[in-house]
């Protein structure tokens, strides 16, 4: 068994003058107070990377910076899977006895380290260097390529997509810490502008600096206890050329496998924390993972189904979509905010019951999915 | 290994693609063994240029100067008529399921794959 012993969150934004080292320390040294840890009790390491300041050894440059020795560490390179994919290998680092607390961080200092086309640039690399890269696709193509077949094949509309990101953002709206407070409606998210059609700005998740940092123990530390249920991936393609049809997803693989792992099934779950890169991300993810039927999920949406007082509440501090992205720390706020509410602590978002949360993860073009159950634990 | 046939990622006003010799799975992408069982050397083939869109997405913000110059333009996937599937350009008209047909355009500084509706 293992136990997400402490979270750290920086806010999401601009931080003028932090560099990606800065803000991971920031979010380790929070995530090491909230376990009640000192760094000589860390005996593992994992990071994520940064695209600011890339570097072949990240974990140990982080390890000597912050100050700990540890025996096991390295970086972990799944796009917007790494979080949750460098959390399910410090669980099992930790339940198959080589580590007892390991520290899973990363921040980058994405905003205000590069300029926005410099970070479009990086991201638009996952495409096939000879065959796709050169037709100047960005990461916006490449998911509006699969949203315009999922809203073809599925009937779900630009309107419908619209309302992820309404939700997303009254969700920040309710965060101190998120990248944007200002409530937007469907019709702005219609009227804003194009990107890469049918993705329109606020479709899409922005450039963020930010840092996220969490410890997985072998024991618990405090009195509230998250434990990691099961967890479970699959990686299907790299290129979206070379992706399976709709049907056949790592997201349903990933989830089936995790539900088998841990005999727990959607009807169990309270809480939801699912990647959102762009709108079509969460629409077809939800859809994928159960939690909404084919081209149901917007109706869900509209229904309140995933606001903080509905049956299934999702994302509630923003998401990608409105808490910010800053890389790999982007998706690791999700857990950040899931242990927030599983422990009580998550302020006017708090939701009635988080006792069982969902947690996915999707890197580079749906390419990469890592599915978590987390359950709290007395 | 047989002989690699110049494509449009090598200048070449073509498209190419893979066959394997023993369990004739299809690919795009250039290897010198076949994705599916491993066979080595599968047979190069210059592809007619036909087929069907699977999905579009007209790219309005781009990320380099020579990209920006073209925008908007038209990002597809097209299922070609022998059997694998690839990224393009093509015409801003165009629609899933559209039969196509293609020419080869400038695009920064490289010669791409352009479609359009079979007449």
């Amino acid at each position: 068994m293992s136990f997400i012993t402490g979270v750290g969150l920086t806010s999401f934004g601009k931080h003028e003058g932090s560099s990606s080292l800065d803000l991971m320390s920031k979010a380790a040294q929070a995530a090491l107070d909230d376990a009640g840890l000192k760094r000589s009790e860390i005996d593992g390491i994992l990071c994520g990377y940064s695209t600011v300041s890339p570097h072949i050894m990240l974990a140990t440059v982080f390890a000597e910076h912050f100050g700990i020795r540890p025996s096991y560490a390295h970086a972990v390179q799944g796009g917007g899977a790494t979080g949750l994919a460098m959390t399910m290998l410090a669980h099992h680092l930790v339940v198959s006895g080589v580590c007892r607390n390991v520290l899973v961080v990363a921040g980058e200092n994405r905003l205000t380290g590069q300029s926005r086309d410099a970070s479009i640039q990086a991201l638009a690399q996952v495409g096939h260097p000879d065959h796709e890269v050169p037709l100047g696709p960005t990461i916006p193509a490449y998911y509006g390529l699969v949203a315009n077949r999922y809203m073809h094949e599925y009937g779900v509309s630009e309107e419908d997509l619209a309302e992820f990101a309404v939700l997303m953002r009254a969700h920040a709206c309710t965060h101190p810490g998120a990248q944007f407070h200002d409530p937007i409606t469907v019709a702005d998210v219609m009227a804003s502008k194009p990107v890469a059609m049918p993705l329109k700005l606020l479709d899409c998740c922005p450039v963020s600096d930010g840092g996220a940092a969490f410890v997985i123990s072998r024991e618990r530390t405090g009195e509230a206890g998250v434990s990691i249920r099961g967890c479970a991936q699959a990686h299907t393609h790299q290129h979206v050329t070379a992706a399976p049809g709709l049907s056949e997803l790592g997201a349903e693989i990933s989830i089936a496998r995790a539900k088998k792992q841990t005999g727990l099934a959607i009807s169990d779950v309270r809480y939801t924390a699912i990647y959102d890169s762009f709108t079509i991300t969460l629409a077809m993810l939800l859809e994928d993972l159960g939690l909404a039927g084919r081209g149901e999920a917007a109706a869900r949406v509209r229904a309140g189904h995933f606001g903080r007082d509905g049956a299934m509440p999702l994302n509630t501090h923003g998401g990608l979509l409105s808490y910010g992205h800053c890389g790999v720390g982007g998706a690791m706020a999700h857990l950040v905010e899931a242990h927030l509410q599983m422990t009580g602590r998550a302020a006017d978002r708090q939701v009635r019951d988080a006792s069982v949360a969902l947690l996915h993860g999707d890197g580079g073009v749906l390419s990469s999915h890592v599915s978590m159950f987390l359950e709290r634990v007395r | 290994m047989s002989e690699r046939l110049a494509d449009w990622t090598k200048g070449e006003e073509a498209i190419t693609y893979q066959t394997c010799s023993s369990c004739g799975h299809v690919q795009y992408f250039h290897r010198a063994f076949c994705a599916a069982c491993g066979e080595s050397d599968p047979r190069e083939q210059r592809a007619s240029g036909k087929g069907k869109v699977y999905a579009t997405s007209l790219v309005c913000r781009a990320a380099t100067p020579e990209t920006r110059a073209h925008v908007p333009y038209n990002i597809l996937l097209v299922d070609c008529a022998e059997g694998f599937r690839m990224m393009a350009h093509g015409g801003n008209d165009l629609a899933i399921g559209d039969s196509v047909v293609v020419s080869f355009k400038p695009f920064a500084g490289k010669l791409v794959p352009f479609f359009a509706k079979e007449t």
